[in-house]
């Protein structure tokens, strides 16, 4: 009897050890294959890092007939485009959250919020495709000339909307990345302003305050980090999205002033270039350091906006 | 209170009756809220009607571009030189292949590192390691994953395969699966468990029988979004199973996809290769959003 049961009990709890072993190295699985990415990016960049050194960062050439690479353009790029979607989407996305947590009746409120997040299923090359071909040619034909023609003249801002309106460029990709994130952020503030006590709200209303009031004096101070965090997620989307952005930026290795001017990100340019980047060289071990250092920008994006997000929405 | 509103007339005596002027400043005032509260509610509301116009538009365009170039040929001819009638087979097989095997290899190891997030680890400082990583790996740019895997499968091995297309799809599938395991397990109550221990079950029983059971619908749903978000990656394929404009299923030759050859087709000058990226455009978007919205509605988990 007594054999029996120890019997029993060692064998579960040799079960019990196994599957917590196993549930465990897959968990240092996920840890070594994060460090195994970082690592064999840098391996493939180290090349390029030891041939051009910290210069690398700053200079604006890609040559590939003089081997001479530098990530200066992809940089600004990634980084302008990302930021200027944020600052369209930003705007549109709080105008959704509030809609449907505080304004929309509560029947339309699913329906709109899966239609929301719909819009955030949608692949990214389908973005690149429909920007392509039908915003491209209402950007060059009708908003470009339109801002050109009226501000283009002005100083200094006046340099922001200069250049041939080609449809493609900075701004119309930043369009295009601020579509593509606008779901994401919407719906990170949606379910952290659904994490406001209703009691904190209703004691809003109960002094007479209006929703805009209750919004901005009790749930936008109440969530601000978690806003904050919101909106960095959609930044680390932005910074590494490939197929949009490819489609519609113009490709060009050119930092330009104008909002219109086309130019490239580090996505954009590794996709672009790494077919015609033989095994082996300097082009693609320039390639593979791009790659390392927007690993290393949406990481720290990323990371930061985890941290921020961690104490309201898991 | 009322006693002091009652009195506050008194309290300016002569000149402007203070009541009076209160009153106008308080109607002002009132004024003032109810119209920004407008103004702020219809900026709302047009803001949500913007992001509706953009998902409906994107929609819009597929159908009107794409519904006219489907045809049985689309289904049964491989991709072929321009003017000659292709169709996307090949792709759509590619896709097919790649996508089920990535989803195959990548959910275990998902739902493995779920389980013990959720069961092992809440608290331990691995635990909240490999939930951060693993929150950052989901929104990682996929095109890094596609050099990553390029850097470990395709260059040591001296070529493009669809093999290596798995491999990069199954390390997006991970963290997604990851996600919705944990947040799953997390919602199962803790006398669930209690019963199955009181039984004398181990806790690797209770918690592939009990919890996993329990947590079905939530788990399904997650493995449904994990398809869907890999069948329109592009990026990653790019380096690693590359396209293939021929019929193929060897898992070691270079393979088609549909996302990589609406790439290829839609920045073509042939008309019927752009005709044929929108139909791939159209039946990969359906795909997905048709699996989103069985995730989401069918298996809605019970809260």
């Amino acid at each position: 009897m007594s054999d029996a049961a120890s019997t029993a009990t060692s064998t579960s709890s040799f079960g019990d050890r196994i599957f917590a072993q196993v549930a465990r190295a897959a968990g240092v699985f996920v840890l070594l294959l994060l460090g195994a990415i970082i690592v064999s990016l840098f391996l493939g960049g180290l090349p390029a890092f030891r041939a051009f050194g910290v210069g690398f960062l700053t200079n604006a050439d890609w040559d590939p007939v003089q081997n001479v690479f530098g990530a200066a353009v992809p940089i600004y790029g990634t980084l302008i485009t990302s930021v200027l979607a944020i600052v369209l989407a930003v705007p549109l996305a709080f105008g959704c959250a509030f809609y449907l947590t505080e304004l929309a009746p509560n029947w339309v409120r699913g329906p709109i919020g899966t239609a929301i997040e719909l819009l955030a299923a949608v692949p990214s090359i389908i973005y690149g495709m429909w920007g392509f071909f039908i915003i491209v040619p209402i950007m060059g034909d009708i908003v470009q000339p339109f801002f050109i023609d009226n501000f283009g003249d002005i100083p200094i801002i006046g340099a922001l909307f200069q250049g041939p309106p080609f449809g493609t460029g900075i701004f119309t990709s930043a369009l295009i990345l601020a579509v593509m994130i606008l779901p994401f952020i919407a719906a990170t503030m949606r379910d952290v302003f659904n994490t406001v006590p209703a009691v904190f709200k209703e004691s809003a209303y109960g002094v007479g305050c209006t929703t805009w009031e209750v919004m901005r004096s009790i749930v936008i101070p109440y969530t601000r980090v978690s806003v904050v965090g919101g909106i960095m997620l959609g930044l680390g989307r932005a910074l590494g999205e490939t197929m949009a952005v490819t489609f519609v930026i113009g490709n060009t290795n050119r930092i330009s002033t104008s909002l219109f001017g086309p130019g490239n990100t580090i996505a954009s340019i590794v996709a672009l270039e790494f077919p015609e980047s033989p095994a082996g060289s300097v082009k693609l071990a320039s390639l593979l350091a791009l790659g390392f250092l927007l690993f290393v920008i949406s990481f720290i994006v990323l990371a930061i906006s985890r941290l921020l997000l961690r104490t309201k929405v898991k | 209170m009322s006693a002091s509103l009652a009195s506050s007339p008194a309290a300016h005596p002569g000149g402007i009756p203070g009541g009076a002027r209160d009153h106008s400043v308080a109607e002002r005032l009132s004024r003032r809220r109810a119209r920004s509260n407008m103004i702020a509610k219809v900026l709302c509301f047009i803001a949500t009607a913007i992001a509706l116009v953009f998902l409906t538009a994107i929609l819009g365009t597929l159908f009107w571009l794409g519904f006219k170039g489907i045809g049985l040929h689309v289904f049964t001819n491989v991709t072929r030189p321009p003017g000659s009638e292709g169709g996307l087979i090949n792709a759509i097989v590619g896709s097919l292949i790649q996508t089920v095997l990535g989803v195959v290899i990548g959910t275990p190891i998902g739902l493995l590192v779920g389980t013990y997030l959720a069961e092992y680890a809440r608290t331990s400082t691995l635990g909240n390691t490999v939930r951060f990583v693993s929150d950052v790996l989901l929104s990682a740019p996929s095109i890094l994953i596609g050099l990553f895997v390029y850097q470990v499968l395709v260059a040591p091995f001296g070529g493009f395969s669809g093999i290596a297309g798995v491999a990069a799809l199954a390390v997006i599938v991970i963290p997604i699966v990851v996600r919705t395991t944990e947040d799953m397990l997390q919602l199962i109550p803790a006398s669930l468990r209690e019963a199955a221990v009181a039984l004398g079950a181990p806790k690797w029983k209770a918690i592939v029988q009990i919890c996993y059971r329990a947590a079905l619908n939530g788990i399904a749903t997650g493995i449904l979004l994990a398809i869907a978000r890999v069948a329109g990656e592009t990026a990653p394929l790019l380096f690693t199973s590359l396209g293939n404009l021929n019929w193929s299923v060897d898992m070691t030759a270079p393979m088609s996809s549909l996302p990589v050859t609406i790439y290829q087709y839609a920045g073509s000058p042939f008309d019927d290769w752009v005709q044929l990226a929108w139909v791939g455009a159209l039946l990969i978007t359906f795909g997905v959003l048709a699996l989103n919205i069985i995730a989401r509605v069918v298996l809605r988990p019970r809260s």
